[in-house]
């Protein structure tokens, strides 16, 4: 593979150098390319594998650390039973396995601290991943943009990043709260339902002033009840970014 | 560079030489758009057909549904690497849309414009013939707003962000000009069978 100043559509080797369960079904990779990939809060990567025949199946993954660290990224990849390549990942992939990656990808879906505030963002499963590295940004370069994370789980042990997010909002005044749809007793900083108009208006609540960018990434259906309550609160269409994915 | 341990799920021999390279086949209609749904009231609903700033002839939902309807079966691929094939539209023709207005293409480059904002770019050349439709119908049913109704283009030789969703208006552009995915990375023309999926692919 070529080195150097690479093209975003030329893939180049990245290693795993660590895998951390953040789920039961999610875990994050974090990946060392030959040399660091600089990127923006919200742009994925193309993954790519390849078999012994040559076959190849290649999907994108938003990148959830840090863009202050572009020497190793960090992807959170769900298990998905029917799929092709998270299988892969979850059951195969070893630190220290080599695979291809391009990028970073995408010009929409991204927040810099530069972009301020207030921020709302709302994400559900591993959806959470651009939204991670929006709010690790914010956090390492110590801004005090007002910003809200409001992430959809069934379950506290289900929802990614939950200790990490305790401690962003413990430290840099993110104002977290976790929907857990089957916690039927919610703790501080979690209501035990789905989200819903009142989950999204209650996290809106929590900024000091209506938010001037909006992100919302997970499958469509929950991007559609997250922005129709968006818009029933007020919020313009224009200030709203949304990643879905699945069917 | 082969990946260790990494089989993969092959694509069935007779559906391989429809499936552009990097594409997978899905049974599934994904929904990839940049912001929520609108919500679109046919009542209101306009679509216009401009060249550069002028409104060359606008139809309201009624005058367009009187324009002749064609159907098209066809396979789709969205730059996200999924492809689905046999889709079944029914919509316009460009073709029969500019008789309506009576209008030759007047330059080679079109923008295709959404209610949400959206627009993207295509040659005109693309829209010409059976190869490209405004559709207002999906799999014999109205097209649902996730996947662009009331209207949205149809280009299924392009990657389908090239298809723009809920569609208002198609305008003539002196040069090929940027849509909004053109500005954010991603390739001018978007031909699935050469991978043109990101701005620097050849």
């Amino acid at each position: 593979m070529s080195a150097g100043p690479a093209r975003v559509s030329s893939w180049r080797e990245a290693r795993i150098v660590a895998i951390e369960r953040l789920t039961p079904r999610v875990s994050a990779f974090s990946l060392q390319p030959e040399g660091p990939i600089p990127f923006r809060p919200g742009q994925h990567l193309d993954v790519r594998l390849t078999a012994p025949d040559g076959y190849q199946a290649r999907r994108s993954y938003s990148i959830a650390s840090a863009p202050e660290r572009p020497e190793i990224l960090e992807l959170a990849i769900e298990r998905l039973d029917d799929g092709e390549v998270s299988p892969f990942f979850h059951d195969v992939a070893e630190v220290g396995d080599a695979i291809e990656i391009r990028g970073p990808i995408g010009g929409h879906f991204i927040w810099t601290v530069a972009d301020g505030g207030p921020l709302l963002l709302i994400g559900a499963g591993s959806g959470v991943a651009p939204l991670m590295a929006m709010v690790r940004h914010r956090a390492a370069a110590g801004s005090d943009v007002p910003a809200a994370l409001l992430l959809a789980a069934r379950t506290r042990a289900g929802a990614p990043y939950r200790a990490e997010l305790d401690r962003l909002a413990d430290e840099t005044g993110l104002a977290l709260t976790l929907a857990l749809s089957r916690e039927p007793e919610p703790g501080p900083r979690e209501v035990g339902r789905r989200v819903d108009a009142g989950v999204v208006a209650a996290a809106l609540g929590r900024l000091p002033a209506p938010p001037s960018h909006v992100f919302v990434c997970g499958s469509n259906a929950f991007v559609n009840v997250a922005t129709d309550a968006l818009a029933a609160a007020g919020v313009a269409a224009s200030v709203i970014r949304t990643e879905r994915y699945g069917g | 560079m082969a990946t260790r341990g990494f089989t993969g799920r092959r694509t069935p021999s007779d559906a391989a030489a429809r499936t552009p390279p990097g594409q997978a086949l899905t049974d599934d209609f994904p929904v990839l758009s940049a912001g929520p749904t609108p919500k679109i009231d046919l009542a209101s609903w306009r679509f216009a057909l401009k060249v550069g700033p002028r409104t060359v002839k606008a139809w309201d939902w009624t005058a367009f549904n009187t324009l002749p309807m064609t159907r098209l079966t066809t396979d789709i691929h969205c730059v996200t690497t999924w492809s689905k094939l046999d889709t079944a539209w029914e919509g316009v023709a460009i073709d029969d849309l500019l008789a309506d207005a009576g209008l030759a293409p007047p330059t080679g480059f079109t923008l295709a414009h959404g209610y949400d904002g959206y627009s993207t770019n295509v040659p005109a050349a693309d829209l010409a013939g059976p190869k490209a439709m405004i559709a207002i119908r999906y799999d014999g049913a109205p097209l649902e707003p996730d996947h662009g109704g009331p209207a949205r283009l149809l280009v299924p030789h392009l990657y389908l962000w090239k298809s723009a969703k809920w569609l208002n208006a198609l305008q003539f552009t002196e040069r090929d000009e940027a849509g909004f995915w053109e500005l954010r990375g991603y390739h001018m023309y978007g031909d699935p069978w050469r991978e043109q999926r990101y701005h620097d692919d050849p």
